[in-house]
């Protein structure tokens, strides 16, 4: 049957009006996020300066100084939550998705799944108790640790699932040529899945990055160079939150500039994983 | 059911390649489902057999068992024997990571590794397995070569696999299986996504590679099973209904139901 003329106008305007609500949908949601974006880059870059980079705080009254010990000591433990937490997240991925059907694997699953919604907090604490307390103090280790199984759930999800789409026929083909089953997953599978664990990988330390809760009890801070895993460490989550309930403005005004650079540090993670994975995939060719 | 008879003309002694394929009583299940009810068929060197019947009706299946690729399905079971020159290719002795180098396989869809170049993906079996090969120029040149994609490929060896097109993807398939010299190859539907072109291109391939393998191909189409195949097995709901010289199965057949179906009165 044909639409009558009426009709067609009708679905038009529905048309037309269900394309506007979506844009404006996206607006909104770009709204709080530009917003947020636009500020600290504002505030940040007011504060922002050469000594920021290079200088350790200052004692409490004194003005000026930096946070160069808390930059050193964020991508300290990220290197160290990606040793702990990768290994575990991509090769139990692998196992999920390879071998993923039985009702252990089930399990796995379902607690990484609530892991991934336990709030960060309570990981702190449980890391606080396994190892702050048996060493009796607080280190770069146990941030470390916290931070790393904090991205597992996220990492092993990614994999399985990035696993899952790479289509068996490939799978079939490394096998009838004569492959054998652990070279398949290697080569074929996980190899034609690296790009989007990699995604998954970025987008684990981008979540990690920011934490500041876990790393309250268990990579503490510190306001000088720390040169032990043993010793606690300062981070830029952790100097940001302390700076900020600090009385000073100066303080506050170092906490922008903090801001800033975290924001900074992640969103070239970000790019930089991009642009390997695009060299690679260009190489291939 | 038919065991198989010796035909005239029909090659009984293996050259020196080998590549002879024995089924005996062969049952298969998928769980519970019995796909596979007794075949029992002999595929012959520098031969190619079809294997014709409606969907569904255990074709495939019973390809996959003559590389043991159906063990990559949960729950299947075997019962019988398929023999490779002699030997036992499901005893469990048998290591069916070797037994797939001997039997090839080229699937119904084309499926070269994405993330390899032409090159690469002819050498994959090399390649893969870590296996270095001073003579892969050569072993390149001879498959793509037999593949008849040499002339067409020579100037693209780095282009990924996945740029190619489909009928082309097929046939660096077939090079890909070509390469690690295998005795028997498998071919499930290999032109059932391809154009008419692409088809023909194929079987004239198929024509060219009997001259050194056993060839074994299931197909929806029986004009190809005529053309191509020298002997043609008619399967239907799991059971061999009859197995022939290729012109007496579409010609003179002996079961009524064969010439039913090859006639397209059904199926």
């Amino acid at each position: 049957m044909i639409a009558s003329e009426s009709q067609l106008q009708r679905r038009q305007w529905l048309s037309h009006a269900m394309t506007a609500g979506a844009f404006l949908c996206v607006l909104l949601a770009l709204v709080p996020l530009v917003s947020v974006l636009v500020y600290i880059g504002g505030e940040g870059l007011r504060a922002i300066n050469l000594d920021f980079f290079l200088h350790l705080p200052k004692p409490v009254g004194e003005v000026g100084g930096g946070m160069a010990n808390a930059i050193v000591g964020s991508l300290e433990l990220l290197a160290l939550a990606c040793l702990f937490g990768l290994p575990v997240g991509i090769l139990g991925g692998v196992y999920l998705s390879e071998f993923g059907s039985s009702k252990f694997a089930t399990a796995v699953r379902f607690t990484a799944d609530v892991l991934s919604g336990v709030p960060s907090i309570v990981v702190g604490v449980f890391v606080f108790t396994l190892m702050v307390r048996p060493m009796h103090s607080f280190s770069a280790l146990a941030g470390g640790v916290a931070l790393g199984i904090l991205m597992i759930p996220v990492v092993m999800r990614t994999t399985e699932e990035l696993m899952r789409l790479v289509p068996g026929s490939l799978r079939e083909a490394a096998l009838a040529l004569g492959v054998p089953r652990w070279r398949t997953i290697l080569l074929v599978v996980l190899a034609n899945a690296r790009g989007g664990i990699l995604t998954g990988v970025m987008l684990a330390i981008a979540r990690v990055a920011g934490e500041t809760a876990p790393l309250l009890f268990t990579a503490l801070g510190n306001r000088f160079w720390s040169f032990s895993l043993k010793e606690p460490i300062s981070s830029l989550p952790v100097q940001i939150f302390t700076y900020s309930i600090a009385p000073y403005d100066d303080w506050h005004r170092q906490a922008w500039a903090g801001a800033l650079v975290l924001i900074l540090m992640v969103l070239s993670l970000n790019i930089a994983g991009r642009l390997a994975l695009r060299r690679r995939m260009e190489k291939a060719r | 059911m038919n065991r198989p008879e010796t035909l005239p003309g029909r090659e009984t002694a293996a050259p020196a390649g080998g590549g002879r394929i024995e089924v005996r009583g062969l049952h298969a299940w998928f769980g519970t489902h019995q796909v596979l009810h007794g075949i029992d068929l002999d595929f012959s060197p520098r031969q190619v057999t079809a294997i014709i019947g409606p969907s569904g009706c255990g074709k495939s299946t019973l390809l996959r068992t003559m590389n043991r690729l159906h063990e990559e399905t949960p729950g299947t079971r075997l019962t019988g024997s398929i023999t490779l020159d002699g030997e036992d290719i499901h005893a469990p002795g048998t290591d069916a990571v070797r037994l797939r180098r001997d039997v090839g396989m080229v699937f119904q869809r084309p499926n070269p590794f994405p993330n390899m170049s032409v090159r690469d993906n002819v050498l994959a079996g090399f390649k893969l397995n870590h296996e270095k090969r001073k003579d892969e120029r050569e072993i390149l040149e001879r498959t793509l070569r037999s593949a008849a994609l040499w002339d067409e490929l020579k100037d693209m060896l780095h282009k990924p696999g996945s740029s190619l097109s489909g009928g082309q993807q097929q046939r660096l398939c077939i090079a890909r299986a070509l390469a690690v010299e295998p005795k028997v190859l498998l071919m499930d539907e290999p032109c059932s996504a391809l154009d008419p072109v692409s088809t023909n291109k194929i079987e004239e391939l198929i024509f060219e590679l009997k001259k050194s393998l056993t060839i074994v191909i299931v197909t929806h189409n029986m004009q190809q099973a005529a053309r191509v195949s020298d002997f043609t097995a008619f399967l239907m709901v799991g059971k061999l209904v009859e197995v022939g010289a290729t012109r007496k199965i579409f010609t003179s057949p002996e079961q009524r139901l064969t010439e039913d179906y090859v006639t397209g009165r059904f199926g």
